[in-house]
């Protein structure tokens, strides 16, 4: 039924849909066998150096919460590790980090410096090739926050001590606006709301899809980490935004932005400015884009927790022509179980990260 | 996490009653002559058995053991009760164990009543297939409890969410409690309460969040009352003496160990790191004890010479300063050069 439906709906959003749906099926082999995580656990992110080294950020270990005085703090519910081409296990990095709560997403930078970005934090760590901490973006919510005690928070009885940290749900229930700027686009701030995606431009600017949560833009920093711009606001018009799931950056510097809620990709030059959306190709939610010339994207049309509809990826011309797509959702090997993650440094290799299967599937397209 | 916790008391109170049913059967029943012998008492060092919750064999005869410990884990032994190996350790399918059960491929399956996951291994212990889906940690999190209120309890050996400490030349301690008290404490320096002042607010004798403190070579007292924006100072004995409103927001301060003493004050930024807020702040103060302002360094930002949300600083040596940063997680050591004006030596 919900085939049918799809279908329909497909037909009704035009020729651009139909081509994605017709598209041709690009034949691929996948090894799932490649990776073996020293913790199992659900892959958010996976990523590849220009060593051809393999990151993943995963979902392991457990969630814990320490009591405090009346507040509980949330920690230690995510872990990176390298792998060597091979898939030999190298090292972990940022063990017991601050920011490791739940992993979202992870990417390497054009000085293969790792980028981890975490939903649960809202805190992005950028480490050094070797394991060293570099930078830290974002700031972590102090203790989960929620529903008001017998009492009212004392930060809310204090109106005057405006620099007062922040509580925050790590779910995200801050950061909308709050009569500040318009609704859901966050402050001029590092204050992010299930930040989702990193992506870099030749300058070192960092570009921060702000995210999943009541932030619905992208922020920029500099090589410093300091606020550049932002762009971005809830709701379904150009430049705007529902859920940022991924995004990724070409090599002239436009950005890709999978507004999955909008069930399409907006393309924007560095500075923000609207250029193109890309539709036909479902809940657009992992993304990649090759190095290769020309370059090409991949994007995710991932299953939802609860269906074993769609799952295939689809590969793009940066204009949106729709050239192939490959996989569906599924448990076994091949197929593809709620993907978060997509690597493609080469054009026909490309990562799969998943968070129902927890692994990473290496996978070859065929011409 | 709650709804973890509520499952479990759901479930106690569902198995209780039936676990003390007596058997209608018990009484005219024969019984059956048995022995036996305790299995897992051969564990490696530094690994337990905690709560047993499930057992299985496998084709073999080995022994499965899914157990709730520290952390829930599946053993295997083999049918000597040596310790084979362990499953998925370290995963992401250990909440709270329900049971472990072999196929008839002698694959081995864990069912978690914490995770809400089913997790399927080979028999050698490579994972094979999940059902089931852990729920977000980040969607259970508007679950959890709330955080403290203000508390005003005034407790001579207890504190909430105290902020710092500070000694007199004497020895006696004084610590800014915090925020949620909002006082300062007074002990002897054998940490007998001698007496405390303050409660939450704007007025004279309050404060809104005591975040630092500090003492001079003559036992007044400095309190970085954050959330008023001045500095306090008070005698020995915790009577105001003075009030300094130019510096900003105090999430830091410090008194140096040089003659004379100087007096360093943050001006921090948000930790939001708010682009409108942190033009605007950022700057450490560098005074006389009297309250007149003598210079300023730094301003709020993530590049070196840039502090981003200043925490605490130290100044035992008024022109070598240590800067603790909130947002960068990191600490700068600041080397200041005083000119002659600013200097006033």
């Amino acid at each position: 039924m919900k085939r049918i439906l799809q279908l329909l709906t497909a037909t009704v959003l035009g020729v651009c849909t139909l081509s994605a749906q017709s598209a041709p099926e690009i034949k691929y082999e996948a090894a799932a066998d490649v990776l073996t995580l020293p913790a199992y656990g659900e892959v958010a992110g996976v990523a590849t150096n220009s060593r051809g080294h393999v990151f993943v950020y995963a979902r392991t270990g457990h969630p814990v919460a320490t009591l405090g005085d009346e507040r509980t703090f949330y920690h230690g519910n995510a872990r990176l590790f390298e792998f060597d081409p091979s898939g030999k296990f190298v090292k972990e990095i940022g063990q017991g980090t601050y920011g490791f709560d739940f992993a979202q997403q992870v990417r390497i930078d054009p000085e293969d410096n790792i980028w981890a970005v975490d939903a649960g934090s809202n805190v992005l760590t950028k480490f050094a090739p070797d394991g060293r901490l570099l930078m830290v973006i974002g700031r972590k919510p102090e203790a989960i926050a929620v529903r008001p005690g017998p009492g009212m928070p004392a930060r809310l009885i204090d109106d005057k001590s405006a620099t007062a940290p922040p509580t925050g749900g790590g779910g995200g229930g801050e950061g909308g606006g709050a009569g500040r700027g318009a609704p859901g686009a966050g402050t001029k701030s590092e204050l992010f709301s299930r930040p989702t995606d990193v992506a870099f431009d030749r300058a070192g600017n960092v570009y921060i899809a702000d995210g999943m949560g009541t932030n619905n833009r992208i922020a920029v920093f500099n090589r410093d980490g300091n606020w550049v711009r932002g762009w971005g606001q809830t709701g379904s018009g150009q430049g705007q935004f529902d859920k940022i799931r991924g995004m990724v950056a070409d090599a002239a510097g436009n950005l890709y932005v999978a507004d999955s809620g909008n069930n399409r990709i907006q393309v924007f030059d560095s500075q923000g400015a609207f250029k193109s959306e890309i539709t036909g190709i479902g809940t657009p939610q992992a993304l990649c884009i090759t190095a290769s010339s020309p370059q090409y994207l991949y994007s995710s049309n991932s299953n939802d927790p609860e269906s074993m509809d769609n799952g295939e990826i689809y590969k793009l011309q940066l204009d949106g022509k729709v050239v192939g797509r490959f996989g569906k959702a599924g448990r076994v090997p091949g197929e593809f179980g709620m993907v978060n993650s997509l690597d493609c440094r080469a054009e026909n290799t490309v990562w799969v990260g998943e968070v129902w299967n927890w692994r990473a599937q290496k996978v070859s397209l065929k011409r | 996490m709650m709804r973890r916790l509520c499952a479990g008391v759901a479930g106690l109170l569902l198995c209780a009653p039936p676990a003390f049913a007596q058997a209608k059967a018990r009484a005219t029943t024969p019984e059956i002559p048995f022995d036996s012998v305790s299995f897992v008492n051969k564990m490696p060092a530094g690994l337990y058995m905690g709560e047993a919750i499930g057992v299985a064999t496998n084709s073999k005869g080995n022994v499965f053991v899914i157990t709730r410990s520290g952390e829930s884990k599946v053993f295997e032994f083999d049918r000597n009760g040596n310790f084979v190996k362990e499953f998925g350790r370290g995963s992401y399918g250990y909440g709270f164990a329900h049971a472990v059960r072999v196929d008839k491929d002698d694959n081995v399956w864990s069912v978690d009543e914490g995770s809400n996951l089913v997790l399927k291994y080979a028999p050698d212990g490579k994972l094979l297939m999940v059902l089931g889906k852990r729920p977000d940690a980040i969607d259970q999190l508007n679950r959890m409890q709330g955080t403290a209120p203000y508390s005003g309890a005034n407790r001579p050996y207890s504190f909430h969410r105290p902020t710092d400490v500070t000694w007199d030349p004497q020895g006696n301690i004084f610590v800014s409690d915090g925020y949620t008290d909002s006082r300062i404490v007074k002990y002897d320096k054998n940490g007998r309460f001698i007496k405390s002042m303050g409660t939450r607010g704007n007025g004279l004798n309050q404060f809104s969040t005591p975040h630092g403190i500090s003492a001079d070579a003559q036992g007044n007292i400095y309190v970085a009352d954050r959330g008023n924006s001045r500095v306090v100072v008070l005698d020995n004995d915790l009577n105001w003496k003075t009030t300094y409103e130019d510096v900003g927001a105090p999430w830091g301060i410090c008194i140096s160990q040089s003659t004379p003493q100087y007096l360093y004050s943050t001006a921090s930024s948000g930790t939001n790191m708010e682009v409108e807020n942190a033009a605007v702040t950022g700057e450490i103060y560098k005074m006389q004890l009297d309250g007149k302002v003598l210079g300023r360094f730094g301003k709020a930002g993530k590049a070196i010479k840039e502090f981003a949300s200043t925490h605490t600083i130290d100044c035992r040596n008024p022109n070598e300063i240590y800067v603790a940063e909130i947002n960068a997680w990191r600490v700068q050591k600041a080397t200041l050069r005083p000119t002659s004006s600013s200097s006033q030596e």
